[in-house]
């Protein structure tokens, strides 16, 4: 009963403790700084979040302000090759048909784009996942979720728009002003309309993890569901996750731009990246740089997301961690 | 007097047809481009444009509208007017003669009875006809022979013309639409994809939506024309790249109605392979102002409704001086360039019915800015918005989605910052906006809105209907589903007398005079419609297309047979 | 696996009832008139027989009753005459002729049968969305497999630049901008697809080629940014796995380990993902459809839906439907074969 433990082989015996144990979240940062592509991202994402949030007090020209005699400016660069080009510092990246300025929409644009973007990201991603690890999980949920999934993707998005705009516009204007009122009915629209494949993914993966050897285990040890599907199920359907988060991302601020069409979206006159490319189209040929800001603006935040995504889930993941 | 002088001018067009063919189909093959594609060859079912257009290269009418407004015989022998005795003194008949000798191109003989049959089809009370409208007043259809047809009218008919004349209403065949009555017209997909015309081409094949392939017609009346052998005519897309393919790419001859901003326009004009032309008809893009209260705040069912008038826009003042905040040239430059001229007036053409209203072709930002002092309304708190009896004046400003549309409200809404008018801009998708759906609060007809811009016209050269939509009580209300034309909801016995008169007036320059009087009551002294700018058609061919003529009063297509190959 | 498939195959035939529903109510909710197109110089008094000539004035329940009938007896008895009187397979059963001329689903548009149409558009949109599907999955797999085999190569960073970049460029830019490069400057391919083209020889072959490979090239770049993302997510997952090192102590080949057991675990985001994208390829691409006007089901259903034609919306939406709730059927099954430790039952 009170046997004297054997004497402890000298070779496995720690020496004591070298460093204070390390938290966790260190460890995950100490990776995530190692990945340079995920420092990249956060860097570019964070330059253009910061550039649109300051932006409009470094460079106070509204964006709305019309200026027809300086309109059809091309940016300051064009100078260099061709010194008959109409350019000014006035307006260092141009101006549109309307003598609007390039760079003040472009901040502003952003601002709208990012704040639609990432909200109807999150929102989509907050529901897809959700009924996708409450159907994978749970048996019983599993049909009735699914087949609601099923009607989500068969309902038409266009009527839903023209529907979401009668009921809700005039509500939603009084109470939170138009562009207020509008922000919210445009990211709730884009969210809803786009978690389905995200649960049908997370559905999938959940299926197949929680019959793994761990999730048994746990379940065996008493461990209740929402703890299994916090501490095991999760963790494992991060990266399908993160991939559905960049992909979204990109998609939102598109959407957002193909919806002011239908006059579900910010007044005409609000710029956003969307609809600044989407308006410069036409005019590619003689004025790339006005579908070229905006289609890299978008660009270098979804590149940006998606390697902070990467680093974040290689960071996360502590079979990697370490390494 | 003047009718006449328009026929003149419609013979001495027809005479200089170009002669620069002698065979049919010696020219090989059209490409035509629509960005809207057709859905049905019967302009009956169906009051689309696009339709209406395509239906014109295989049917015809009896006469047609020429690029000047001029009347043309087509299927008749002369157009009928009091002067040759074709339209009884009374105006109640108008009688036409068939031209002899002409068939079908199944080869069948056109008489009169296909023309009566053609009122039989539309007249009927089950089938939904787009084209009603134009048998207005049609009491019934005598055809004494084989090639007259005289239409009497129940009352005196100023402007006879209805029935049977432009792109709207040609002639079907009897023998094949027979079956197609009323409620059977649905069932008849046959006849309304493959109808049998007079026209220069047949169908060959109808993919609805999609592509028209046609040929030739072998019995056409003039054994020289057509000189294309076939004709592809394809839908679908936008105007963008339907203009890309004529006048960059050169992959199609023609492309219908191209509405561009100007400077896209020109730009892609320095392609080289084709060539834009643009014709002026009566299409108007004004902003209609609401005289009645749209404010959420009032029950549903009273918004926007003659209960309530507007607290801004009742005053002339505030209207007059909206008016003159907007500088119409610039409008017109930035927005239709070639394809626009401003305007003050409601009805821009034809020369006979056109007021010389111009007052408003000035922009006159102080003198606006004065006229709200005056109404009272006026800047107290310094931000740069007026105010009266503390309501601010802010105006929601709705049109339809359309890039032109919304540059226009951007440039309107900057000026009207300028003298203290705050603006709200919105756009509505145009499928709901032009809509009637009455559960739909975006519809033009419902006006929840201060003011809104759209465009409109007439059919034909005669403004009486027009002008007669802007009578007291033809405004939507909630008790006629809201359907109605009176959309500012203008209302004064004055013009509504004034139009009677118009209805009983049969003498040309007493209608002018009239018509004028009805158009600068409604614009420049009431300003209850703001008339920017009067539209013009844009379409491009393509070089080497010869014989197009641009025609805004019927059919881009009009003259399809006449059409030929460059060499 | 079997019994769960046939409970689920029963059990959808009323779920397509229920989505149908819902969706004929969603259409009758949404504002919109079929009379929108029409000019404004015809009077609101002629758009009204116009409506009630397209029996819009009947109650929605009563429409919706109609469109069941239609739908679901009159449209198979023409599809059987069509079989035992036309096709190959069963054109030597007598011609049952069950079709007796009653009303069918007949657009408001065209007033011609829906069906007959949508029959006609099918094979532009296979031969375009279709193919650009495959041509998307056929590059996106090996593209995922060997970016994540190969994580933080030259390769994986081209590919993710590449990838993320053309995700992030709707195709309403990449269309034109093909266009503008490849038809006006270059002049190599057509801008406008010929719907009535006929391919009989290799010249007319060619043509096809031509015509289709703009609008191929701009929807599978998306297909492909989004699948190779889910494959490589998905396979570097399980690379590091237990399984894994196991499978290379034992000394299988390297192909073996990675091309078998990895892929085999690593495919169920990705067949979910491709499952999705099969109904997508009848719903059209109604973006790419438009630009390069291939007029296919895509155009059909946004032509409809402006011209609020409900009759095409409705049959479209539910040909839609159906194939979605079959996809994500055999998607299920599949991970049952993928994954055998998944039961359902």
């Amino acid at each position: 009963m009170t046997e004297p433990s054997p004497a402890p082989i000298e070779a496995l015996k720690d020496k004591g403790p070298a460093a204070p144990p390390r938290s966790k979240w260190r460890d995950v940062w100490d990776q995530f700084r190692k990945h340079k592509g995920a420092m990249m991202g956060a860097f570019f994402l964070l330059l253009i979040t910061f550039g649109v949030l300051v932006g409009p007090w470094l460079w106070t020209l509204d964006p709305q302000k019309l200026d027809i005699r300086a309109k059809d400016m091309r940016p300051i660069y064009t100078a260099i090759w061709d010194s008959t080009a109409k350019v000014g510092w006035n307006h260092p990246l141009g101006s549109d048909q309307l003598g609007r300025d390039n760079l003040a929409q472009l901040i502003a644009g952003g601002r709208a784009s990012m704040a639609v973007g990432w909200a109807a990201m999150l929102l989509s991603l907050i529901i897809g996942t959700g009924v996708g690890v409450m159907a994978g999980f749970f048996k019983k949920l599993d049909g009735p979720l699914m087949r609601l999934t099923d009607l989500f993707l068969s309902l038409p998005i266009l009527p839903l728009l023209l529907v979401a705009v009668t009921l809700f516009r005039q509500p939603l204007r009084a109470n939170f002003g138009p562009e207020g009122g509008m922000f919210i009915l445009i990211v709730t629209v884009v969210g809803i309309t786009s978690w389905m494949p995200t649960a049908r993914i997370v559905r999938g993966d959940i299926l197949a993890i929680k019959e793994r050897e761990f999730v048994l285990a746990a379940r065996s040890i008493g461990t209740r569901p929402f703890q299994i599907i916090k501490r095991h199920l999760l963790p494992n359907v991060l990266s399908p996750i993160m991939v559905s988060a960049t992909l979204g991302l990109a998609t939102a601020i598109i959407t957002e731009s193909a919806l002011s069409f239908l006059g579900v979206g910010f007044p005409s006159d609000f710029p956003t990246w969307g609809k600044m490319l989407a308006d410069a189209v036409a005019r590619m040929e003689d004025f790339p740089e006005r579908v070229m800001l905006p289609g890299i603006a978008i660009s270098l935040t979804v590149l940006g997301v998606n390697y902070l995504g990467d680093g974040l889930r290689d960071a996360l993941d502590p079979r990697i961690r370490g390494r | 007097m003047t009718l006449k002088t328009l026929l003149l001018g419609a013979v001495a067009t027809s005479v200089l047809a170009p002669a620069a063919f002698a065979e049919r189909g010696a020219d090989g093959h059209v490409n035509i481009i629509y960005w809207q594609a057709p859905s049905i060859m019967t302009p009956y079912l169906s009051g689309g444009t696009k339709d209406i257009e395509a239906a014109s290269l295989v049917l015809e009418p009896l006469g047609r509208y020429t690029e000047t407004g001029a009347l043309v015989p087509f299927l008749a022998t002369e157009i009928p007017t009091v002067e040759n005795g074709g339209v009884s003194a009374d105006l109640t008949s108008i009688t036409w003669k068939l031209k002899e000798g002409l068939v079908w191109s199944d080869g069948s003989p056109v008489t009169s009875a296909d023309v009566k049959f053609t009122a039989d089809y539309c007249m009927h009370p089950e089938g939904g006809c787009a084209q009603l409208a134009k048998f207005t007043g049609v009491d019934s259809i005598d055809t004494p022979d084989d090639l007259t047809v005289v239409v009497n009218f129940s009352t005196p008919m100023p402007n006879p013309y209805g029935p049977f004349m432009g792109g709207q209403s040609p002639i079907l065949q009897k023998a094949q639409f027979e079956q197609c009555l009323g409620a059977n017209a649905s069932s008849c997909t046959e006849a309304n994809f493959y109808p049998i015309g007079t026209g220069p081409f047949v169908v060959d094949e109808f993919k609805p939506n999609d592509v028209i392939s046609l040929s030739a017609n072998p019995n056409f009346r003039d054994p020289a024309k057509p000189a294309f052998a076939t004709a592809t005519l394809k839908g679908g897309g936008d105007a963008e790249s339907a203009a890309r393919a004529v006048l960059q790419t050169g992959e199609f001859d023609y492309a219908w109605n191209l509405q561009l901003a100007p400077d896209v326009l020109a730009s892609m004009s320095e392609g080289g392979t084709g060539t834009p032309v643009s014709a002026f008809g009566t299409l108007v893009e004004r902003i209609e102002m609401n005289l009645t209260d749209p404010s959420p705040d009032l029950p549903e069912g009273e918004r926007s409704t003659i209960a309530h008038p507007h607290p801004i826009l009742s005053d002339f003042k505030v209207r007059k001086a909206l008016s003159m905040a907007i500088d119409r040239a610039l409008l017109t430059e930035i927005g239709y360039g070639q394809a626009g001229r401003p305007t003050c007036n409601l009805v821009p053409a034809p020369a006979l019915y056109a007021s010389d209203n111009e007052e408003c072709l000035t922009q006159d930002l102080e003198g606006a800015k004065a006229l709200l002092e005056e109404a009272g309304w006026t800047d107290t708190n310094g931000d740069g918005v007026r105010e009266k009896d503390g309501m601010k004046l802010s105006l929601l400003y709705q049109t339809s989605t359309n890039a032109v549309r919304q540059d226009f409200q951007a440039l309107i809404k900057d000026w009207w910052n300028q003298i203290g008018v705050e603006t709200e801009l919105r756009n509505v998708d145009s499928s709901v906006f032009f809509g009637g759906d009455p559960g739909s609060p975006d519809t033009f007809q419902k006006f929840y809105a201060d003011v809104e811009m759209y465009a409109n016209n007439f059919d034909g050269t005669d403004p009486q209907s027009y002008l007669s939509m802007y009578r007291c009580g033809n405004e939507p209300k909630p008790s006629s589903q809201w359907q109605g034309e009176n959309i500012n909801r203008f209302c004064d016995p004055e013009y509504d007398a004034l139009l009677d008169e118009l209805a009983q007036t049969g003498e040309l320059s007493k209608r002018g005079e009239i018509a004028k009087k009805l158009n600068d009551m409604i614009t420049k002294e009431t300003m209850t419609i703001v008339p920017l700018v009067d539209r013009g058609r844009v379409s491009a061919h393509s070089n080497s297309l010869g014989g197009v003529i641009l025609n805004t009063w019927d059919s881009e297509l009009w003259n399809a047979a006449d059409w030929y190959r460059i060499q | 696996m079997l019994t769960y498939a046939t409970r689920r195959l029963v059990l959808s035939i009323p779920t397509l009832l229920f989505i149908s529903f819902v969706i004929f109510m969603l259409l009758q909710l949404a504002p919109g008139d079929p009379m929108a197109q029409v000019p404004l110089t015809v009077p609101p008094e002629v758009k009204e027989k116009m409506r009630q000539a397209l029996g819009l004035g009947e109650p929605p329940l009563v429409q919706y009753w109609k469109w069941l009938v239609q739908t679901f007896w009159i449209e198979p008895k023409i599809f059987i005459d069509w079989l035992t009187r036309d096709s190959f397979l069963l054109g030597w059963l007598p011609d049952t002729a069950l079709y007796q001329g009653e009303l069918r689903v007949i657009s408001w548009q065209t007033r011609s049968p829906v069906m007959d149409i949508v029959l006609q558009r099918i094979p532009q949109t296979l031969w375009v969305v279709g193919m650009s599907y495959i041509v998307g999955v056929l590059i996106a797999l090996p593209i995922g497999i060997y970016s994540a085999y190969r994580q933080y190569s030259l390769f994986d960073q081209a590919g993710t630049f590449i990838t993320m970049v053309g995700f992030s460029i709707p195709p309403f830019f990449t269309g034109p901008l093909l266009i503008v490069v490849f038809s006006v400057y270059l002049g190599w391919f057509p801008s406008i697809y010929d719907t009535t083209h006929v391919v009989n020889d290799w010249e007319s072959f060619k043509y096809q080629l031509q015509q289709m490979i703009m609008p191929v090239m701009v929807l599978a770049l998306q297909t492909t940014a989004q699948l190779s993302r889910y494959m490589r997510a998905s396979m570097l997952d399980n690379l590091n796995q237990d399984y894994v090192r196991t499978a290379r102590a034992k000394g299988l080949s390297e192909a073996i380990v990675v091309m078998v057991h990895v892929l085999r675990n690593s495919m169920i985001p990705v067949v979910t993902v491709i499952a999705l994208g099969v109904p997508a390829i009848f719903g059209g691409a109604i973006i790419t459809e438009n630009v390069f006007k291939v007029n296919g089901i895509g155009q059909l259903l946004i032509t409809a839906l402006f011209a609020n034609d409900l009759p095409m919306v409705m049959t479209l939406t539910f040909i839609f439907a159906f194939l979605i709730v079959l996809f994500n059927l055999i998607a299920d099954v599949l991970y049952g074969l993928l994954d055998p430790r998944i039961r359902y039952d």
